[in-house]
């Protein structure tokens, strides 16, 4: 074992610097142990404490040196590890500051880096309400798009919200446009005239489509959660999107779209539309109420515009053969729709998201008579994207229903729109190709829509299926043409 | 037409990336957030809290309390005095611990704070009355007062007296006795008692009367110079030190105290780089005390250490300890010292970083970033981390380099269980065992635990 003490006069490091060079030098092999330091009282007494000779006649400003090692090859070693330490002067990256990248760990965080309106979150629904206080607390105005959402979470939100004048757009929200720019599963929609409030995702978009169908314009469409009608929540979110279509000088139409709502909260809503300087058209889905393509019709006579019916693609219509309709859905409003239609044509239906009324089926999912299955409901999407993003489960679906001798008319929908899945029509066409079993779909998207409504409508109709614009008028279709088969 | 570019509209989008390139895709700008799942098991709680109404108005009054809170030096005089403090009733750091679970450099300081009392003759004598429960002894913080590394104070050790007119806060802080072989390392060796001695004598009563001659002395002010050059406050507070010995230098000198007494007073306070944190910390006390006791606030008023357990204390909770473990920081060591020699983390002087500077401040600090592992950058980018885990920033306490941004200020409970990231802490390191004293310097944080406990308590408190 060799140690040697050495003093360098007239170099001066920080203690810090220096502390970085002695653990340096101490993780060199064969080197037990080693000081560099400032020759301060403390440090000299360290050396000492070390094992050190005492060095004579230093000042704090003299560096001292202890190296303790195996041989003088390693002790050589540790010198030159310190000259070129010492030489290099203080390491470090400077001031390239590559700091200002920290991305912001939250939505607050977000909020300081640049001047922001909206949040837009999809957050997993466990944890969803707290992104969303938090976007309040920001001061933004805010949408999420993620379900699961507890409903007592919703009201405190909303309440919040309330208290701050700001909008909450969900939760379980799937689109909105807000100023023309689509969030969430938004379709390509045109400047125009219209404002939409909407307690339904797909109920929205479906307007938004129907309308671009006949050229009129969105300027807003104002999700606010597919509950927001119910007794709980009491529109709280409709009521303040209202006054922000009301305050809004390039609406010159409001249209409210909801699933079917508490009867009360529709009476509220109304009385509020009522003080509206706006013109307002409410349309509330219900039994004997109208449906979103005669909502759209309304829409067009009140903007003052002439209605063309929706259009529908495909050839002759099939051969009939026995058994029940089958509706596959994707859009929980759409399913809503269709099963007032058909419940009005063919009697009680079942399906996981009933109608007051209606049968709900057991956890397997069974077909059971007349059938509609909502793959978009918050049950069928825990840990699973939604279905119009990831189709497997429903294409999984389809193709046992397209099998099963009692199913007469499968009726489906397929929701284009800023992302959306890139070609939802192809998969389904395949399907339709390989079995005789009549399928009938509603289409739901814009001119502008980057799947390409033409394009999607052909190659369905090309494969055989009957494809409508209008969702009402596809569920007629097959409630005509289950009828016929049971003649 | 398709609709152009909102150039007008800025979203910030949390969860999926395509909602972010939808929204890129149509011209809109996005701030994209770097989500991660809050801590688990806090989900619930942290769900309650984020909803509580009462939170955002809550922890906006406490920001404007800690930083407006004034903090002035009136008064040197011992603890007898200036804290009511018994013989035999001795203050230490952190939360309340008894003798049994006491670390160390706790037991170290205690020891040699017995002997400076005259309640034992020898250091094995005061082991053995400490031992049979002679003594009792209670955070500093629950007396308005704070200390470093083991924070031992006894009746007769002289104290600094910092008050804040604002709310009448009164809050302590012992004189700092320098590096090394020191009390609040947990050295208890002859020349550190006649060190103390020493300070006793001649340092306290000099301070005492510069103090009276010279007035209150704005220590919220010198902290506000100091961090525009190159103090953090916690870790380095050199330009500190020597402003206010400026304060002080005209009285003294006029004082009429023997010259050699004079220069020996200004030698030690100039000679020792860290006088100046036995201020700060007061201060910053009584800028997190202005702020405690707010109901629905979850801004961190209090995190302190005794060595064995990490404790914190939220403003909506008031005093209540919410404790874990107390980590070992990681840093750098002196001489042939290592991690197994440390003792996990120790001191009330983690109220700096909970005041907003210390490690928060680090980007102002650049003499000392290799602490944080090597470069200036890093420093800018642990000060920018900060922010994200704070209410505001303090207006008073300016950042040069950060183009002159407020310090964070206000650590938020549910922002560090949400992230995931913990608050960072510069800090000292003393010895494991009783007598070493200081071993290194480093960083460190305190165990996610203490928030974990805090967002519970505060759930619990969330009226329905």
């Amino acid at each position: 074992m060799t140690r040697q003490v050495e003093v360098r006069s007239g170099m001066y490091r920080d203690s810090v610097g220096l502390m970085q060079v002695s653990r340096d030098l101490r993780a060199l092999d064969g080197v037990s142990s080693a000081l560099v330091a400032m020759a301060t009282e403390l440090n000299v007494d360290l050396l000492v404490s070390m094992g050190f000779e005492q060095p004579d006649g230093v000042t704090p400003s003299d560096l001292i040196v202890g190296i303790e090692a195996a041989d003088e090859d390693a002790i050589a070693r540790a010198h030159t590890a310190l000259d070129s330490a010492l030489a290099a002067g203080p390491s470090g990256a400077g001031l390239s500051d590559g700091s200002r990248e920290v991305p912001p760990p939250t939505i607050l965080a977000a909020a300081r880096r640049a001047p922001a309106q909206l949040a837009l979150i999809s957050t997993p629904g466990r944890v969803a309400a707290i992104d969303a206080a938090d976007a309040l607390a920001a001061g933004l105005d805010t949408m999420i798009f993620s379900d699961n959402v507890s409903l007592e979470h919703e009201v405190a939100l909303k309440e919040i919200a309330a208290d701050t004048g700001l909008l909450l757009m969900g939760p379980d929200c799937g689109t909105a446009v807000v100023a023309g720019v689509g969030l969430g599963f938004a379709n390509v929609v045109r400047p125009g005239p219209v404002g939409i409030v909407a307690a339904s995702g797909t109920g929205a978009q479906h307007l938004m489509a129907l309308l671009d169908g006949v050229g009129i314009g969105v300027t807003h469409c104002l999700g606010v959660g597919g509950r927001d009608m119910s007794s709980a929540v009491r529109a709280r979110s409709t009521l303040t999107a209202l006054d922000r279509l009301d305050a809004d000088d390039t609406v010159s139409t409001i249209v409210v779209v909801s699933k079917p709502p508490a009867a009360e909260v529709a009476e509220l809503v109304t009385a509020h539309a009522e003080r509206l300087t706006t013109r307002t058209v409410l349309g509330y889905l219900g039994a004997g109420q109208p449906d979103l393509t005669a909502t759209a019709e309304r829409v067009a006579a009140a903007v003052g515009l002439s209605w063309v019916a929706p259009r529908r693609w495909g050839g002759p219509v099939p051969t009939s053969r026995q058994g029940f309709l089958r509706g596959l859905f994707v859009g929980g409003t759409l399913c809503d729709e269709a099963m007032l239609i058909a419940t009005s044509e063919l009697g009680v239906v079942a399906s996981n998201i009933p109608l007051d009324g209606g049968r709900r089926l057991d956890a397997s999912l069974t077909a059971t008579g007349h059938t509609f299955l909502d793959f978009g409901d918050d049950a069928m999407t825990v840990g699973r994207p939604h279905p119009m993003i990831d189709p497997s489960l429903r294409l999984e679906r389809l193709e046992q229903e397209l099998a099963e001798p009692t199913c007469a008319v499968v009726l489906l929908d397929i929701v284009l729109g800023v992302a959306a899945h890139r070609d939802p029509a192809s998969d389904i066409a395949a399907l339709v190709r390989q079995y005789d079993t009549p399928v009938v779909v509603a289409l739901i998207g814009t001119r502008d829509d980057p799947q390409g409504l033409e394009a999607q409508a052909t190659a369905l109709a090309e494969a055989g299926a009957l494809v409508h614009a209008s969702n009402a008028a596809a569920t007629r279709e097959a409630i005509a043409l289950v009828r016929r088969s049971r003649a | 037409m398709t609709p152009g570019p909102a150039a007008d509209l800025t979203v910030v989008t949390a969860g999926a990336q395509m909602f972010a390139d939808a929204l890129n895709s149509q011209g809109v700008a996005t701030v994209d957030v770097a989500w991660t799942p809050p801590v688990a098991g806090t989900e619930d709680a942290l769900t309650a809290v984020m909803l509580d109404r009462r939170r955002v108005g809550a922890n906006a009054k406490a920001l404007t309390a800690m930083t407006s809170a004034g903090a002035a030096l009136v008064d040197v005089r011992p603890a007898y005095a200036a804290l009511d403090l018994e013989p035999g009733h001795f203050l230490h750091a952190g939360p309340p611990l008894t003798w049994d679970r006491m670390p160390g450099p706790l037991r170290g300081a205690l020891i040699g704070a017995v002997v400076y009392e005259g309640l034992a003759d020898t250091a094995e004598q005061a082991e053995a009355r400490l031992d049979a429960g002679k003594f009792t002894f209670e955070p500093a913080h629950h007396r308005g007062a704070v200390g470093p590394m083991a924070g031992v104070v006894s009746s007769s050790m002289w104290m600094f007296e910092l008050h804040d007119e604002t709310t009448d806060h009164t809050a302590c802080c012992s004189l700092n006795e320098g590096l090394g072989k020191v009390l609040r390392y947990g050295a208890y060796s002859p020349e550190v008692i006649t060190r103390l001695k020493w300070m006793g004598d001649v340092l306290g009563p000099a301070l005492q009367t510069a103090t009276r001659v010279t007035g209150p002395i704005d220590i919220v002010a010198i902290i506000a110079q100091m961090i525009q050059m190159g103090d953090e406050g916690h870790n380095r507070n050199r330009a500190g030190t020597l402003m206010l010995l400026k304060e002080w230098l005209p009285a003294l000198i006029r004082s009429g105290l023997p010259t050699g007494d004079i220069a020996d007073v200004v030698a030690f306070v100039s000679g020792n780089d860290h006088f100046f944190l036995n201020l700060v910390m007061p201060a910053c006390k009584l800028m997190t005390v202005a702020a405690s006791g707010i109901p629905g606030s979850t801004v961190v008023t209090t995190m302190a250490r005794n060595g064995t357990d990490f404790g914190i204390q939220v403003s909506g909770l008031a005093d209540e300890w919410f404790t874990g473990p107390a980590q070992v920081a990681d840093g750098l060591y002196l001489g042939n010292y290592g991690p197994a020699d440390a003792n996990p983390d120790i001191g009330d002087s983690a109220i700096t970083e909970t005041a907003g500077i210390g490690g928060f401040a680090m980007a102002t600090a650049p003499a000392i970033v290799r602490f944080v592992g090597g470069s200036v950058s890093d420093a800018l980018a642990t000060t920018r981390r900060m922010y994200d885990l704070c209410v505001g920033e303090n207006p008073r306490w300016a950042l040069p380099i950060m183009d002159f941004r407020g310090t964070p200020t206000g650590i938020d409970v549910t922002s560090v269980l949400r992230t995931g990231q913990l608050p960072q802490i510069n800090t000292g390191m003393a010895g494991r065992v009783a007598g070493v004293g200081q071993v290194g310097a480093g960083l460190v944080s305190p165990p996610m635990r203490c928030f974990e406990r805090a967002a519970e308590a505060l759930a619990r408190r969330v009226s329905p």
